[in-house]
């Protein structure tokens, strides 16, 4: 056997007074495929930090193929065969493909010979790997998908053998992620070694060959990918068992809540992002909405949740809703019964520097109960806050702590404490458990049923399809602004919602 | 991951800070051949040695409460007000506005509507900024610094067009009634039998600050529009979901700042002067951006500040006046004070921040023995 083409050795690296990788042992093998699963804050990214020379590891040693190498910086990592393929990419838009893939790597201080180079290469490349890409386009105008295939290239172009992809489909439809585990197998044929992180066990079981599982800074288990099931795996996460789906009874749907017709929105630069969408969420059913970020499911968030101005009719409990005007706003929305959890939790739906007791009354602030005439009741608040703590398991119960100093499923917690606990007629939640360790997704989805069983309605957004597939009572595929039609979960499956969800309908693909 | 304890960071570090700053000045001292443990005793006898260098040491810190709550009360909406000079010179019209209408009787009748009077300019003042910043999104700092200068020339404008009595030479409003005169210290401590304060400008006002500071906290930490402000400040977007409303929010909260450092007026312009003068702020509105910065935005941490910056501008009066040491040098020790202590503010704060981290560490290995 050869050299592992990665041993890392004993890393631990310390955040202040957290322990982000503790003592870490790894060997990677050449022309493999090497998963790394763990939930958010296990200490991946980490380590992959450290591996690219971004972050310097208090202790440990790291070895490449066979060789002690020392990765003091990003520059180190890649004439060392490393590539990075970032979760966020690091492209300029308004260059070209071909100026991105030079960038940090020109010869000379003329463009035009590196350029002329670059695009013999890039043809080469795209020859050997099938990685077709037109030099001259844009990146602006690429999708996303195609985006990440310009990352591969740059890490490509710079010779690295050793690929790095930190969570590389959080944002791809699932045709795209196909896409991307065939060229991820090509790279495999030639020889090419890859070190795959992701969150997400289906993809573990699809591609890798060998997956390490971290949990809490350590290293907790190496294992042939062949020789496990999800079910360990997410146990092995998680340090316990879990119930990987959603345990609920059939739903009972009653009279419609919310009657959607006709809804366009425009954003402002003016451009159409919902285009004329009509749909309605019963009483006692959960109606997930699924589809690729950035199809107009999040705007259409927004403006039921009074925060964007919209044309059409929307009707909650037979009372139509004033979608632009005065009382248009968050606050009269609450009044209305309908209460929010956004998408982006750290962004809207917390203050992060506030305590958690604040965010507990954070849009209800004006409520009668949480006030003392003219004077907000504190200490009421407080005690509001500690008693929701418990009843949501958030961890630590301190409401005098910094939302920003929970994890993401604590944070997560409180926002649906304060939002669930209002009994709402209409729940609206974005993306419930993006950035949520898997033990707290359990106790989350469990809270959604509930409050389905007590007969309310739920819209529910997610482009995770596990989650609109396991949680739905009802499934409708949003693309480019449009409803492209709706399914019974048990009708239905991640292929057909796949081809929806890029905007493929059935009859066009027959 | 918990920061430093609560007095560490409202407490070390501003006194770090200073001594930094007090480190500097020495330097600076000693480089123009003069003792600098000798200045710092003409500063601290001239501001504090005596109730008449109190007086003049409360009367400059009641100024910088006014425009240092002025500028806080922004900075927790994150608008960074640096009009408080304009806003000021504004509250100085109205003041005068008020006191000149009326023949009055009594000053507990007058103060009220002076009150009023320099708030209500003060507001107006900020009132445009705010407009053009909440609907049309002109930024808040240019703005404000703009109607600044617009005040200065508007008040010259109108000291020296209408306001200015028939045959006087200097450029100043009549002076007010007897009845707008407005208790000094001086006055109060004879009610009580003391004889003190003499001939010194502090007054009042000095209650009314103090009255501003509880108000100020009570509104930003006790009310659900002082949470919509702070929140507000803290996430814009997180505002929205709550629906609260921006402009609102931006609107309401300049028309407090304004106000605030309009009453700055009530001291200055009522208290002291009892005309409107040119330049009656001196800077005031400026120094309180140094105030806010150094207390924290905290009421109680402008009080400080505050009573600190008026210490400075007393004491700096005085070593001027007993030494060598010229006047611009005065600004560059308070200039040094507010470099350290507002816009180096990191530069101390992190590394205290790192060592609590670090001792904490140590604490925390210490009680937990190795596995």
């Amino acid at each position: 056997m050869s050299a592992p083409a990665i041993e890392l050795k004993g890393i631990s690296k310390a955040f202040g007074p957290v322990q982000a990788n503790k003592d870490i042992s790894i060997s990677v093998q050449p022309g493999t495929i090497h998963g790394i699963i763990g939930e958010n804050g296990a200490g991946k990214s980490t380590l992959m930090s450290i591996l690219y020379g971004f972050y310097k590891a208090d202790a440990g040693e790291i070895f490449i193929r066979g060789e002690k190498t020392a990765i003091p910086d990003s520059q180190a990592a890649i004439s060392a065969g490393i590539g990075m393929v970032f979760q966020h990419f690091k492209l300029v838009e308004n260059f070209t493909v071909l100026e991105n893939i030079i960038l940090g790597a020109e010869d000379g201080g003329l463009l035009k010979p590196s350029l002329a180079k670059a695009r013999k290469l890039l043809k080469e490349l795209a020859d050997d790997y099938g990685l077709n890409v037109d030099p001259d386009a844009l990146v602006e105008t690429l999708s996303v998908g195609y985006q990440q295939r310009i990352e591969i290239l740059k890490a490509l172009y710079r010779q690295a053998d050793i690929l790095i992809l930190d969570e590389p489909t959080g944002v791809l439809t699932p045709a795209e992620a196909d896409q991307l585990f065939r060229i991820l197998g090509r790279l495999r044929e030639e020889g090419k070694t890859i070190i795959l992180i992701t969150h997400k066990l289906r993809e573990i079981m699809d591609i890798t060959d060998t997956v390490s599982v971290m949990r809490r800074g350590e290293m907790t288990a190496t294992v042939k990918t062949s020789e496990t099931s999800p079910t360990e795996l997410a146990e092995l996460m998680v340090g316990r068992k879990v119930l990987l789906r959603v345990d609920k009874k059939p739903a009972t749907p009653g009279a419609p809540v919310l009657k959607v017709e006709n809804l366009r929105i425009v954003d402002t630069k003016g451009v159409e992002r919902v285009k004329g969408i009509s749909f309605e969420v019963r009483a006692g059913e959960i109606l997930g909405l699924a589809g690729v970020a950035g199809n107009g499911q999040s705007e259409l968030l927004e403006v039921l949740g009074g925060y964007r101005p919209a044309t059409g009719q929307v009707v909650m409990d037979n009372e139509e809703i004033d979608l632009t005007g005065a009382k248009s706003d968050g606050q009269s929305r609450r009044a209305r019964g309908i209460a929010h959890v956004p998408e982006d939790r750290q962004r809207e739906g917390l203050i992060m520097d506030f305590m958690a007791w604040e965010n507990t009354a954070f849009g209800y602030h004006k409520d009668a109960r949480y006030t003392k005439g003219v004077f907000a009741d504190n200490a009421g608040i407080r005690g509001d806050t500690a008693s929701k703590m418990a009843r949501f398991d958030v961890r630590p119960p301190n409401p005098k702590l910094a939302a920003k100093n929970f994890s993401g499923g604590n944070q997560q917690k409180i926002v649906l404490a304060r939002e669930i606990e209002r009994n709402p007629n209409l729940l609206l939640i974005g993306q419930p458990t993006r950035g949520v360790d898997i033990g707290a997704i359990e106790f989350i989805h469990q809270q959604i049923v509930a409050l389905r069983d007590q007969g309310k309605a739920i819209l529910l957004v997610s482009v995770e399809l596990d989650e609109i597939l396991s949680l739905s009572d009802r499934i409708a595929v949003m693309f480019d602004g449009h409803l492209m039609g709706e399914r019974l979960p048990s009708e239905t499956d991640e292929k057909e919602l796949g081809l929806l969800m890029a905007g493929v309908t059935p009859e066009a693909a027959e | 991951m918990d920061k430093m304890p609560r007095w560490a960071d409202v407490l070390l570090v501003p006194v770090i800070s200073l001594l930094l700053a007090a480190i500097l000045s020495a330097m600076v001292i000693l480089g123009i051949g003069e003792n600098p443990l000798e200045a710092l005793g003409y500063m601290v006898e001239g501001a504090l040695g005596s109730s008449n260098g109190w007086s003049y040491t409360l009367y400059y810190a009641t100024n910088f409460i006014f425009t240092g709550l002025a500028v806080a009360i922004a900075f927790h909406a994150s608008l960074f007000n640096i009009g408080g000079e304009g806003q000021a010179t504004l509250g100085g019209l109205g003041v005068a506005l008020v006191c000149l209408a009326l023949p009055w009787p009594h000053w507990t009748l007058a103060l009220p509507a002076a009150i009023v009077g320099g708030a209500a300019f003060g507001a107006a003042w900020a009132l445009i900024p705010a407009y053009l910043q909440a609907k049309r999104g002109s930024h808040i700092v240019i703005t404000t610094i703009m109607f600044n200068y617009i005040a200065f020339a508007l008040i010259i404008y109108l000291l020296n067009n209408g306001l200015k009595p028939v045959g006087q030479m200097e450029s100043s409003s009549a002076r007010f009634p007897d009845g707008a005169h407005l208790p000094t210290l001086e006055d109060m401590a004879a009610l009580i039998g003391i004889e003190a304060f003499q001939r010194a400008p502090a007054n009042i006002s000095l209650f009314l600050a103090l009255l501003a500071a509880y108000g100020v906290w009570v509104l930003l930490w006790r009310t659900p529009l002082g949470f919509e402000i702070r929140a507000f400040g803290k996430s814009e977007p997180a505002g929205r979901y709550a629906g609260i409303s921006p402009t609102k929010i931006i609107m309401i909260t300049m028309l407090i700042s304004g106000g605030l450092a309009g009453l700055m007026a009530v001291n200055t312009v009522m208290g002291e002067a009892e005309r409107l003068v040119n330049n009656s702020v001196q800077n005031a509105g400026f120094i309180g951006i140094a105030v806010a910065l150094m207390g924290r935005s905290h009421p109680l941490g402008i009080l400080i500040a505050g009573l600190l910056f008026g210490f400075l501008v007393q004491g700096g009066a005085e070593l001027a006046f007993w030494t060598s040491i010229p006047t611009e040098l005065i600004i560059v020790i308070q200039a040094l004070v507010i470099l350290f202590t507002g816009a180096l503010d990191n530069m101390v704060r992190m590394p205290v921040e790192a060592l609590f981290n670090r001792r904490r560490l140590a604490q925390s290995a210490a009680r937990t023995p190795a596995e």
